[in-house]
Order: structure tokens, then C-alpha cells, then sequence
């Protein structure tokens, strides 16, 4: 991990005295994360360049980190924590150059309140938003930028470009600014993933954006990622099946349809369609199979005239956020008695799921493989078969209707298939057929007079 | 005074009856187990620190039934020891002993009055009076009469302290128990009459006629038959067909269980009034032709049918309409109603007949279960049951299984003797047997692996894998097998080598194998081949139409995203098994093949665009700056330091850059199948190496597209050998290969500490830079990355190899899909146990 700061202010040697650090010498600290050097590859009258080098342990960083949970990191140890400008940077700028950055210089005070010409390279800075972003960020501060970005690898030119950036700044500024300025924003750009090396981090960016953070346009994108907080260690067991290959997360995942659904609160409509639908049946007893985080759960269990409630979802986050949603463990015990959580799965035969006089399946066929559906029907209308089976699923006609969702592709990341209405409606029928069950449909939100509903419905009645 | 015998049903629930002080502990001590033995007093004294307390009766009375339910649900006979004296309190246990089918038995210990209270008097912990003892046996002698009434099958009544003493209690096997007869059997199915198509089975089997009044069949090989009930009615000789069976098992060459028919016959013949209905009438007047004589035989005969045998030490049983798995081997009027008329579901078809609820999907028993009463059009396997009513009075056929070869052996009816009035299979769900239980997967479990000792599954791991399953897996009929993890050697002692072959090869020789096989490890993406000769052949076997089958990863999701390119790729990978010749010399239409599929940027391209390209491209590019930086600042040593990491980052660049090329369609995969895992009837993991790459060789020489695994063979008492394959994996390694995989040359091995490995890899030097980061080679990281171990990877890796072993094994022998599912879930919970990614 690479920075270069130069001046041609002359004398440029002045640097040294600026910088505290005397450029005839090498200054090597240790850090938790490795050893620092300082040192001037260029110490002359016209240019002065001081070179801040982080020599990352990389075998440390995995092994120090991990082995606070299982005697060893999930973390890989093929990083990019060595090479690319990451807070690391912002921790060793502080330590080296601490006094600099209070703008304090003893023997250079002058040249330390004035404005001179610097320039800025680091090599390899990760962008997180591209060189717009990189701009966004160092242009309102008066920096002018050059910045080639790095190709992930050129002997496979197809793969394309690294988030990785070669990065020349150039400023007239007093240096305790530009020190400051790249103290926030290396992290700022990197983002991916932040190592925290204190828990005063508020205090340490109010201090470091005072005077320029405040009415800086991109203020408030600089300070969500600053603080941007580790990444959750979670769902662990979920990640060491993966293959390796990040999977889509239905619930964290859920917050991209439901962004896009936003405008029209699809969600709530839908629910409310639900809960009508079942009063309307006086339907007193309920399972909500793929209940996900329990909100139709929590609306049902409002109501005293649902005897009994039962949610059942396949991920086991999903249920911790249910129960917590739903304040589990404080329920006074007359609710427990009528709220249910439990883990199933859909594909298979569930006996806990018999008994029930109405069954709801919100938004979840369209997270199984079509392969799989069958099985999920049996389960259902075979084995469960509750009197009453109320099911959505988005109708893929009303896509195209969505602004930002480009054409041929899925609400969500997870949804393994969309359905037309007749396609929805054909299914229906012929499993209606096969079960011994009625059907008919109905539109959830605002009806498109060719496109239809946005959610499409079934309610099947056992015959 | 002669001895008295009580002969005790070996299942029974034996309720000790007599006032206080007549010696019902004695008794028990002196008759039974201490654990067979549940007294009241110890009960109440759980609850109540105090036998004697009168107030706990009512707690300690749940617990006693509690303990006794778990016991005889656990099929243990169990002792009451409690005065029982009172109607009410004896009703609870008959109602017990009902609910799990066993037998419930009155043993009276009816002594004067006087006698129990001077044994009262005599007892410091028993102060009570007179009036108690006097009470308890005025209930008892007021209940004496009643006691069969109330249910109790066996009743004896002992009068005197030396009635107590001379009694002598023997215990013996329930009727349906013939565990102690092993066969072979031939077990047929419904016959209603057709003697003619009953008579031509028997000699189809192999026994031989003789006579006629009365029959003497026999059969050379001492077979004999079971009869799975309703032999009569709608056929045109019933009379034939119950001498037939009556003489065959009245000479010991067969057997019979009740059917609905038989017994509606009986009560007939009996003069019971019964609806004259589906072929009873037919069955009336054949009889009204024989003697009286033979009628009342008839009626002994069908009397002493019972509801259901089980033979050959609980491996088979034989009832008329089924049973669930807790029956077998009990009795009570449920089982007895249940074994005649199955399960229906208290709804009645469109024909009028009610609708039958398909007990056998539930069943998870491990006896195999023959019963008929439901015609089918062919016999039908599920869940180790089978139903062999093919409908012969109906037109269809006479069905008997071989036992234990499980063969079909089949009579067409000579004609139509009666028109069903549903038609036959009507109402059938072929898919019955499809659909796995989730109590099949979750909770903690114990599955039982031939290979090794029984393997617990944590209830964590299982609801991990319930998500994985359920979101991403493939269809379980099409997933037979998941492979083990696989762990390298311990760590080398070698400088500057963190893996080599020289500790796998002492691995093996520590653990006495002393034949091993090195193979080349591809660097690809693991994955597990279903393929079938053509996609009926897939539909035949796997039950499920799924084209030519399927590709799947090492954690059950399909290797392809896209259907169109699988099914080409099957398509590719079935010309090179034809070609090669292999359907017909292995006699299969479908196998599974372990395999690494090419190139690893097939599958890896999130990975190689997220993580390895990015830190290449950034490591290249910065370190040759600080060191050309350093350099002009006058740090020789620190510039030499950043030259050396520059060196580094590019090896790694190398490293991975061996395993990617462009992919744009099936011509660019390639395929190296290691492993031929399952065909028809075989489990290879029994086969050496040599056979599988003997196969996969023939694959190779036809499949452009198909990559030969290189490898040796070593003796590891031969230096010379160890040392040339070292050579061979020194100098390979060096090039680009990944690394090699060294087996134990038989496959599967079992040493002196259990399951042998099936496989430890070594992985080469330059490609451990892509697990261990590019710098790893470096002396002050690899002294530190040298702190391993391997024990943890390893139990898994024995553990999943042992499921995957059963999960091929059960498939193979045709188990049951839950059978096969348990052992592959096992493996895919094991995988979510926490163990070192790098290993």
C-alpha cells in the first residue's frame, strides 16, 4: 500500500520540515496491521516527494482477526488489504504525520498556513463508484485529478477493469488540508470493507472534516460510508455452503423489490388484501407458509379473532428476525399460545402443517426452482391441505411497467421465475383440478388496463 | 402343591392385583426384573419424597403410566405393581396396553384379609389401619368376576400364600411372531376363488401336487408360502381354493392371514347376519355344494387366521391390508381392523367405496412388508412395502413374491370373473413415493452407515442444510451422492514447503495401507454426473423426467445454470459411454461419475472478477513502484524486499491464470471424471482405482472433450517408487497442475482406527498461492501458516465419506428415496460444521 506526496514549492525540501520527517532518513513504525516506512525518493530543490509505504502482514490480518471465533478466519487470505489504499493509510497518515495534520510546523509555520502546490499519487486506490465518485469526492475541495484505472487482468482483457485506480492529485492547498482530506476519503473510496481500528471513529471524522466536511455537496454520502459498520459476520454456516459464489439473500435482498415496489407500498396492499381476505372467510385458524420476517404474522396476531398463527420459513435468519419482530420472548403467554414460529421447508411433507383451516403462501412460489414446484404443491395441497389456500405471486406482465427495472428481468435477485397471468392462472387450475380444490383470482394494487395488477392471486377453496 | 404355570404373552402389560400386604412386591421381585417392575409407592415417593403419601396417588399414578407407555412403546413387557384393586384404576392401564397393542394380563393375589393386615402390622413404614386392608379387599373380591370383562385376556387368580408360592411364570412369543422361520417364502397375493390361476402359480414356483384329498404340496428346495388373505369370494371355486390352503396349512407348507373377505365369510358360515355383498353370494352357493362337514372346517379354518405373520427375525411381514410400522408383531382390535382393511381416509369416492389413504408412504419401518387388498395393475414398491394384489379375479393377475429374492412371479387369469367397480388403480398416486418427510432431515440424527459407526447429524447442521436443500439443491430423486471433503497431508517439516507428498504417503503407510494411487488433481469445479442412456432410461430409475439427468455441485445445486447447456452437455458426455461400449459391458442404462469440470473460470468467474484478479492486478502494479521508489531512495534492502513480493505477486498471477480460459459454449468444457461411482446394481466405491480408471480411460479414448487423469501407482515399501512419483509431482506442480490426490489403491478401507481416508491431497506449491495469498511462500508467513491441523478436516471427511458410501449404497439396492435423502443430507449438514476453508 502505496502513497506519494510531492511538492515542486521551493525549496521543495522544505517537505521534510512541513512533514516532521527528515528526508535523508527512513522513519519505520510498527502498526497492528504491518510496518510503515516513510522515506523521500526525491529530495532535491525543485521536487521533494515523500513516499508513505505500509508493508501489510497479511498472514496476521487473517489470523489476529479470527481468532476471536473459531480458531481460525473465514476470512480469505488471498486480500487485497496489502496492496490497495484502505484506512490502513488513513491510520499510518495519522500516526506519521500527526503533527502536520494540526497544521502545526515549528520551524515552517508560514509555508504550513499557506497555500502551496502538492501533488498526490496513489497508485492503487480503490474506487468504490468509479472515477465519477473519485471526482465527486476531491473536485469540490479544488483538487484536479488524474486517474488511469487498473484492468482486473490484461492476459484475459474479456474480464474488464478492476475497481482499482492509479491515482495522481494535484492541489494548492496548506497541507494539514490535504492531509485531512485524504485521512477521510481513502476509506471514504475504498468502502468495500472498513477496518475499524478504534471505537471513536464519530469523533475522529468530526475532527478530520472540520472546516471542510460541513459544506462539502457530497457530505452526506462521506459520512455513511466513514461509518459504515463491519460487515456481519453472520449467517456463517450459509456462507461456508455457498461454493464460494455469494448467494442472494431473500431477506436483506427483499429490500431491492421492495424499493422498487415502493411507490405503489405494494407490500402493505398485499397484506391487507391477505388479512381482509381472511376475515371475510372467518378463517379462525392460519399457517403463513415462507412468512419471512413475520409481518403478516404480527398483523394476524393483532387481531383476536385468529385462534391460531403459525409462520413457517426455511431460513433460520428469517425467523430470528420474525422473533424478534415480534417480540417473542416478552409475548405475555395467553399470545404464545396462538403465535407459532417454526423452520419447514416447503418442498418437503410437513405433518406440524395439517389442521389448519387456511393456509397463505405470500410472495414465495416464485422463490423455487420450477423443478421443485411440484413438490411444494404436494406439500400443500396433498399433505397440508387446509381448507383454504391463499397464494401470490407478481405478475410478470406489470415489469414492464417498473421504471428502473430493465426488461427480462426478475423483481429480485432470488425469484427463480415471474408468471404472466395465464401462465399463473393456468397453474392454478390444473393444480385446483388435481387436489380437489376451487379456485379463483384476484388483483393486488393498482389494475393496468392490459398489463393487469402488480401481484396476481389465487384463493383455492377444498371442495 | 404342584407347580402352577403362567404362560405370559412375551409383550404383555401384567397388572399385579391384591390388597396391601398381600405380596405383590415379592411376587415381582421373585418373577420379574427390578426394571420390569413400576410399583406405585415408588412412584408417589418420586413425587413426594414418601411412599406412603396418599395425597401424591394422583401424580404419582401419571407417572407411572408415563414410564409404562415409554416401556411398552419400546416393546418391553411391564409389571403394575399397585393394589389395583378399583375398577377405575384398572381401566386406565387395559386402556394403555390397548393403545400400544399389547396384551394387558391379571394376576390376582387374593389372600384372607387378616393375613395382608397382620403383614401391615408388622411393617414400621405401613401405619394404617385395619379398616384400609379391609376396604381394598372388598374391592377386590367384588372385581374378581368381572376382570374378563374389562378387557383382561389372561386372568389368574391365586388364593393362598402356597397358590403364591408354587406359581412359575413362562413367557412365550405372541402369535404373529415366526421370527425363528427364515424361509425362502413365496408370499401371493388376493386369490377370491381363482383356484385354477392359484393352482398354475404354485407349480409356476417350483412345488410340486400331490393328491387331492388332501393336497400334499411340497417344494424341493423346502420354499414354502404365505398367503397374504381373501382367498374367497367373487372367484369361481372358493371351495378348491380353501381346501387347497387349508391342506397346505394344516401340513406346515404354508401360511395364511386373515383377509376382510375371509373373516365376512366366517361369520357367515357362522350364522352371523352380514350383508350379502361383493362375491358373497358367489362363495355361499359354491359351499352350499360341500358337505357340512367341510363347511364347519372351513369355519375352524378361517377362525384361526390372525391379522398379520412376521418371519425371519422381523425382516418380513405378511398381512392383508398393511400395517404401520408399530404394529408389527403386537395385537389389539385396531391392529387386527387395520391388517384387514387398511386406512381410508373416512371419505368415499364417486363409486361409493371409501377412499383409501396410502398408509405405506408413511412407513419407515425397516421389516419388509407384503400385503395385498388394494388391486393395483402391477405390484408396487414404497418404502419397503409392497402390494401384491394385481387383480387376478378382476383380469388381471396372480402375484407372488420370492422372499428374499424379491422376484416377481406372475399368472395371468384365465378371464374376467367379475368387473371392478372402480376401476383397478383408480385413485393411485404414482408420486406417493416422491415426497420426503421433513421429520425424515431434521432434528438430531443418528443414521446408520454400513462403512462406519452410527453418524450423529446435529440439529445446527440440519437446519442449515434444510435451507441450502430446499433453495438450491436439485431434485432429491436425482441426488444420490454428495462427496466428502477432502483433507491434505499434515503440514510438511520440509523448509519452505507447507504441503508434500512425503506425509501423505506416511499417512497411509501409518494407517497399514500399503498400495496407493496418485492421481492428477484438476483444477476445475467439482462435480457429481447423473446421466442416463436416454431420458426414459433416467425416468426408469431415477423417477423423475429430467432429460438425460443432471450435473451437480459438490453441495447439491445443478452445475449449469442453463438447462439447454446441461442437457448438451450429457448429450456429449452419453455419445463417449456409447462409443466406448460401456452400457452394454457394465449392463446399465445410466451412471454417475465423479468428476472435475473444466475450466475452473467456468464456474469461478465471480470469484476470479471479485477476489484473485483484482488482488493480482493491484499487487503487480503497486509493489514494483515501492520498489523502484525505495531504490532511488536508498533502501537497497527494502527495495530488494518489495522486488521479491513483485516476484511473487506474478507467480500468483500464474497460478491461477493456468486454470481460466475463455468460455463461450460446450466446446470449451472439458470434463475428468475420476470416479465411476454407481451403475446398475454396483456401488464402485468396493472397486479398486484401477477398474474406475480403466473405465474412465475407454471414456477418454472416445471423448475428445474427456480429460485422462494422469497418476501412479506406489508401493510404499518401495523408496524408489515414493521418490519418483515426488519427482513426477515436483516437476507437474511446478507447470501448472494443481496438485495430486493420493488413495489408498483398494478405495475403500477400513484400518485398525476405522475408515481410512479415500483420499489426501497435496496441493503444489505455486497453487497453494491461490488458498494461502500470493506472498505465502514467504519464510516469516509460512513458519506461521505451518500451524495447522488436520484432525478436525479429517473426522468430517471420514464421516461424510461414510455417508456418501450409504447414501450409493441405498440408492443402489433400490432403498427407499427418504433412505437415500437421509445419508446425502447428512453429508451437506456435515459440510456446514465450522472446519478451516484453507484445508
Amino acid at each position: 500500500m502505496l502513497l506519494t506526496l510531492s511538492t515542486t514549492h521551493r525549496p521543495a525540501t522544505d517537505l521534510g520540515y512541513l512533514l516532521h520527517k527528515h528526508p535523508e532518513r527512513l522513519h519505520s513504525q510498527e502498526f497492528s496491521f504491518g510496518d510503515g516506512h516513510v522515506f523521500y525518493p526525491d529530495v532535491r530543490d525543485d521536487l521533494c516527494t515523500a513516499a508513505l509505504l505500509l508493508d501489510v502482514d497479511p498472514v496476521g490480518l487473517i489470523r489476529k482477526k479470527g481468532s476471536a471465533h473459531d480458531g481460525f478466519a473465514l476470512d480469505q487470505y488471498v486480500n487485497d488489504r496489502p496492496y490497495a489504499a484502505s484506512s490502513f493509510l488513513s491510520v499510518a497518515i495519522g500516526q506519521f504525520f500527526r503533527t502536520a495534520m494540526t497544521g502545526r510546523s515549528k520551524d515552517r509555520q508560514d509555508l504550513a498556513d499557506a497555500d502551496i502546490a502538492y501533488e498526490v499519487r496513489i497508485p492503487v486506490l480503490p474506487c468504490r463508484g468509479g472515477e465519477a465518485t473519485l471526482r465527486r469526492l476531491f473536485e469540490p475541495l479544488g483538487y484536479t485529478i488524474s486517474a488511469a484505472r487498473l484492468v482486473r487482468d490484461e492476459a484475459f482483457p474479456a474480464w474488464g477493469d478492476s475497481a482499482y485506480y492509479d491515482v495522481t492529485l494535484t492541489v494548492t492547498a496548506r497541507l494539514a488540508s490535504v492531509l485531512k482530506h485524504l485521512y477521510v476519503l481513502i476509506p471514504v473510496l475504498d468502502d468495500d470493507k472498513h477496518y475499524w481500528v478504534g471505537d471513536d471513529e464519530v469523533d475522529k471524522l468530526l475532527r478530520q472534516g472540520e472546516g471542510w466536511l460541513e459544506t462539502h455537496p457530497d457530505k452526506d454520502l462521506i459520512v455513511r460510508r466513514y461509518l459504515k459498520s463491519f460487515r456481519s459476520l453472520t449467517t456463517q454456516a450459509m456462507e461456508r455452503l455457498s461454493d464460494g459464489e455469494p448467494e442472494p439473500d431473500p431477506v436483506i435482498e427483499g429490500e431491492q423489490e421492495a424499493a422498487l415496489e415502493k411507490k405503489i407500498n405494494l407490500n402493505q396492499q398485499r397484506l391487507d388484501w391477505v388479512l381482509a381476505t381472511l376475515k371475510a372467510r372467518e378463517v379462525k385458524t392460519v399457517v403463513d407458509m415462507g412468512c419471512g420476517e413475520g409481518r403478516l404474522v404480527g398483523m394476524l396476531s393483532k387481531d383476536l379473532a385468529f385462534e391460531k398463527i403459525t409462520g413457517c420459513d426455511v431460513s433460520l435468519r428469517a425467523l430470528e428476525i420474525a422473533r424478534a419482530r415480534l417480540n417473542f420472548d416478552r409475548l405475555p403467554e395467553f399470545q404464545l399460545k396462538r403465535i407459532h414460529l417454526l423452520q419447514t421447508s416447503l418442498t418437503y411433507r410437513d405433518k406440524r402443517l395439517t389442521g389448519y383451516e387456511a393456509a397463505t403462501v405470500i410472495e414465495v412460489i416464485e422463490h423455487l426452482e420450477p423443478e421443485r414446484l411440484e413438490a411444494f404443491t404436494r406439500s400443500i395441497f396433498k399433505d397440508a391441505a387446509p381448507g383454504l389456500v391463499i397464494l401470490t405471486t407478481p405478475n410478470a406482465e406489470y415489469n414492464a411497467l417498473f421504471d428502473n427495472l430493465p426488461a427480462g428481468q426478475f423483481r429480485h435477485h432470488d425469484h427463480r421465475f415471474e408468471w404472466t397471468r395465464s401462465e399463473f392462472e393456468t397453474w392454478a387450475r390444473t393444480t385446483a383440478e388435481r387436489f380437489g380444490y376451487a379456485v379463483e383470482f384476484a388483483a393486488i394494487g393498482d389494475v393496468h388496463e392490459t398489463l393487469g395488477a402488480p401481484t396476481q392471486a389465487g384463493i383455492f377453496v377444498k371442495s | 402343591m404342584t407347580q402352577t404355570l403362567i404362560t405370559l404373552p412375551d409383550l404383555s402389560l401384567v397388572l399385579l392385583i391384591g390388597a396391601s400386604g398381600s405380596g405383590k412386591s415379592s411376587f415381582a421381585r421373585k418373577h420379574f426384573l427390578p426394571t420390569e417392575v413400576i410399583s406405585s409407592d415408588y412412584c408417589r415417593g418420586l413425587v413426594s419424597d414418601d411412599e406412603n403419601n396418599q395425597a401424591a396417588t394422583k401424580d404419582a399414578f401419571e407417572v407411572l403410566n408415563f414410564i409404562a407407555g415409554k416401556r411398552l412403546a419400546a416393546g418391553r413387557l411391564t409389571v403394575i405393581d399397585a393394589t389395583n384393586v378399583q375398577p377405575e384404576s384398572r381401566k386406565s392401564l387395559i386402556d394403555l396396553a390397548r393403545r400400544h397393542h399389547v396384551i394387558p394380563v391379571a394376576i390376582v393375589l387374593n389372600l384372607p384379609r387378616e393375613v395382608c393386615h397382620a403383614r401391615n402390622q408388622s411393617r414400621t413404614d405401613r401405619d394404617f389401619g385395619k379398616g384400609v386392608v379391609w376396604g381394598q379387599s372388598d374391592s377386590l373380591r367384588r372385581s374378581l368376576k368381572g376382570l374378563r370383562k374389562e378387557g383382561f385376556s389372561h386372568v389368574t387368580v391365586l388364593d393362598s400364600v402356597e397358590a403364591i408360592d408354587a406359581v412359575r411364570i413362562e413367557r412365550a412369543p405372541l402369535w404373529p411372531d415366526k421370527k425363528t422361520q427364515t424361509g425362502p417364502f413365496d408370499i401371493i397375493g388376493d386369490v377370491h376363488g381363482c383356484f385354477d390361476e392359484l393352482h398354475a402359480l404354485i407349480l409356476k414356483l417350483g412345488y410340486v401336487i400331490e393328491g387331492r384329498e388332501p393336497y400334499r404340496v411340497s417344494h424341493p428346495e423346502g420354499r414354502r408360502l404365505i398367503l397374504a388373505g381373501d382367498l374367497v369370494d367373487r372367484g369361481p371355486k372358493t371351495p378348491e381354493v380353501l381346501r387347497i390352503v387349508m391342506d397346505m396349512v394344516e401340513s406346515g407348507v404354508a401360511y395364511c392371514v386373515n383377509g376382510n373377505h375371509d373373516e365376512k365369510l366366517k361369520k357367515a358360515l357362522s350364522g352371523r347376519d352380514v350383508k350379502i355383498a361383493h362375491g358373497l353370494a358367489e362363495s355361499l352357493e359354491q359351499l352350499s355344494h360341500e358337505t357340512p362337514e367341510f363347511r364347519r372346517q372351513v369355519v375352524d379354518f378361517l377362525d384361526g387366521l390372525i391379522s398379520h405373520y412376521v418371519f425371519d427375525g422381523g425382516r418380513l411381514a405378511v398381512s392383508h391390508a398393511g400395517l404401520k410400522e408399530h404394529y408389527i408383531g403386537r395385537g389389539s382390535p385396531r391392529i387386527r381392523s387395520f391388517a384387514m382393511f387398511g386406512e381410508t381416509t373416512g371419505e368415499t369416492d364417486e363409486f361409493g367405496l371409501p377412499v383409501r389413504y396410502n398408509w405405506a408412504r408413511d412407513y419407515r419401518g425397516s421389516t419388509m412388508l407384503v400385503y395385498g387388498h388394494t388391486p393395483v395393475p402391477e405390484p408396487e414398491w414404497l418404502n419397503r412395502t409392497i402390494n401384491i394384489d394385481t387383480g387376478c379375479v378382476f383380469g388381471g393377475k396372480l402375484t407372488a413374491l420370492r422372499y428374499p429374492e424379491k422376484e416377481i412371479v406372475q399368472v395371468d387369469a384365465a378371464q374376467v370373473y367379475c368387473e371392478p367397480v372402480r376401476p383397478i388403480g383408480h385413485g393411485r398416486d404414482a408420486r406417493d413415493g416422491d415426497m420426503i418427510d421433513i421429520e425424515d432431515v431434521t432434528g438430531k440424527r443418528v443414521v446408520e452407515t454400513a462403512l462406519s459407526r452410527n453418524i450423529v447429524i446435529r440439529d445446527e447442521n440440519a437446519m442449515a442444510a434444510l435451507e441450502v436443500m430446499s433453495r438450491f439443491a436439485v431434485d432429491p430423486r436425482l441426488l444420490v451422492y454428495l462427496p466428502p471433503t477432502m483433507s491434505p497431508p499434515e503440514t510438511s517439516k520440509l523448509d519452505g514447503w507447507l504441503e508434500h507428498p512425503i506425509e501423505a504417503f506416511d499417512y497411509y503407510r501409518q494407517n497399514g495401507v500399503t498400495q496407493v494411487i496418485a492421481q492428477e488433481k484438476h483444477m476445475g469445479s467439482r462435480a457429481v454426473v447423473v446421466l442416463g442412456r436416454d431420458a426414459g432410461a433416467v425416468e426408469q430409475r431415477f423417477g423423475i423426467s429430467a432429460g438425460l439427468g443432471t450435473v451437480y455441485t459438490r453441495t447439491g445445486r445443478a452445475f449449469f445454470n442453463d438447462r439447454v447447456l446441461e442437457q448438451g452437455f450429457l448429450a456429449r458426455l452419453g455419445d463417449a459411454v456409447t462409443k466406448a461400449g460401456l452400457w452394454e459391458d457394465l449392463a446399465t442404462d445410466w451412471l454417475c461419475l465423479d468428476a472435475e469440470i473444466l475450466p475452473w473460470s467456468a464456474k469461478a468467474m465471480a470469484l476470479l472478477e471479485q477476489q484473485y484478479a483484482p488482488v493480482g492486478a493491484a499487487a503487480t502494479h503497486v509493489l514494483p513502484i515501492a520498489a523502484e521508489l525505495l531504490a532511488r531512495a536508498g533502501q537497497p534492502d527494502l527495495a530488494a524486499k518489495m522486488t521479491a513480493r513483485a516476484q511473487m505477486a506474478g507467480a500468483y498471477r500464474d497460478a491461477y491464470r493456468h486454470y481460466c480460459w475463455k468460455v463461450s459454449g460446450l466446446d470449451d468444457y472439458r470434463i475428468a471424471p475420476f470416479h465411476v461411482l454407481a451403475h446398475e446394481g454396483a456401488n464402485n466405491l468396493d472397486r479398486d482405482h484401477l477398474w474406475h480408471m480403466a473405465v474412465i480411460d475407454r471414456l477418454c479414448a472416445v471423448g475428445r472433450f474427456v480429460k485422462a487423469t494422469e497418476r501412479k501407482v506406489i508401493d510404499l515399501n518401495d523408496d524408489a517408487q515414493m521418490a519418483e512419483a515426488t519427482a513426477w509431482w515436483e516437476a507437474q506442480t511446478a507447470a501448472g497442475m494443481e496438485g495430486m490426490v493420493v488413495k489408498p489403491l483398494a478405495f475403500t478401507v477400513k484400518g485398525a482406527k476405522g475408515l481410512v481416508q479415500p483420499g489426501v491431497k497435496c496441493r503444489g506449491r505455486e497453487y497453494l498461492r491461490i488458498i494461502y495469498g500470493p506472498e505465502y511462500t514467504a519464510p516469516e508467513h509460512l513458519t506461521r501458516l505451518k500451524a495447522r491441523n488436520v484432525g478436525g478436516k479429517r473426522a468430517l471427511a471420514q464421516r461424510e465419506y461414510a455417508l456418501g458410501y450409504e447414501a450409493l449404497t441405498r440408492f443402489v439396492a433400490k432403498e427407499p428415496l427418504y433412505r437415500v435423502h437421509e445419508a446425502v443430507f447428512g453429508v451437506l449438514a456435515l459440510e456446514s460444521e465450522p472446519v478451516d476453508p484453507r484445508l
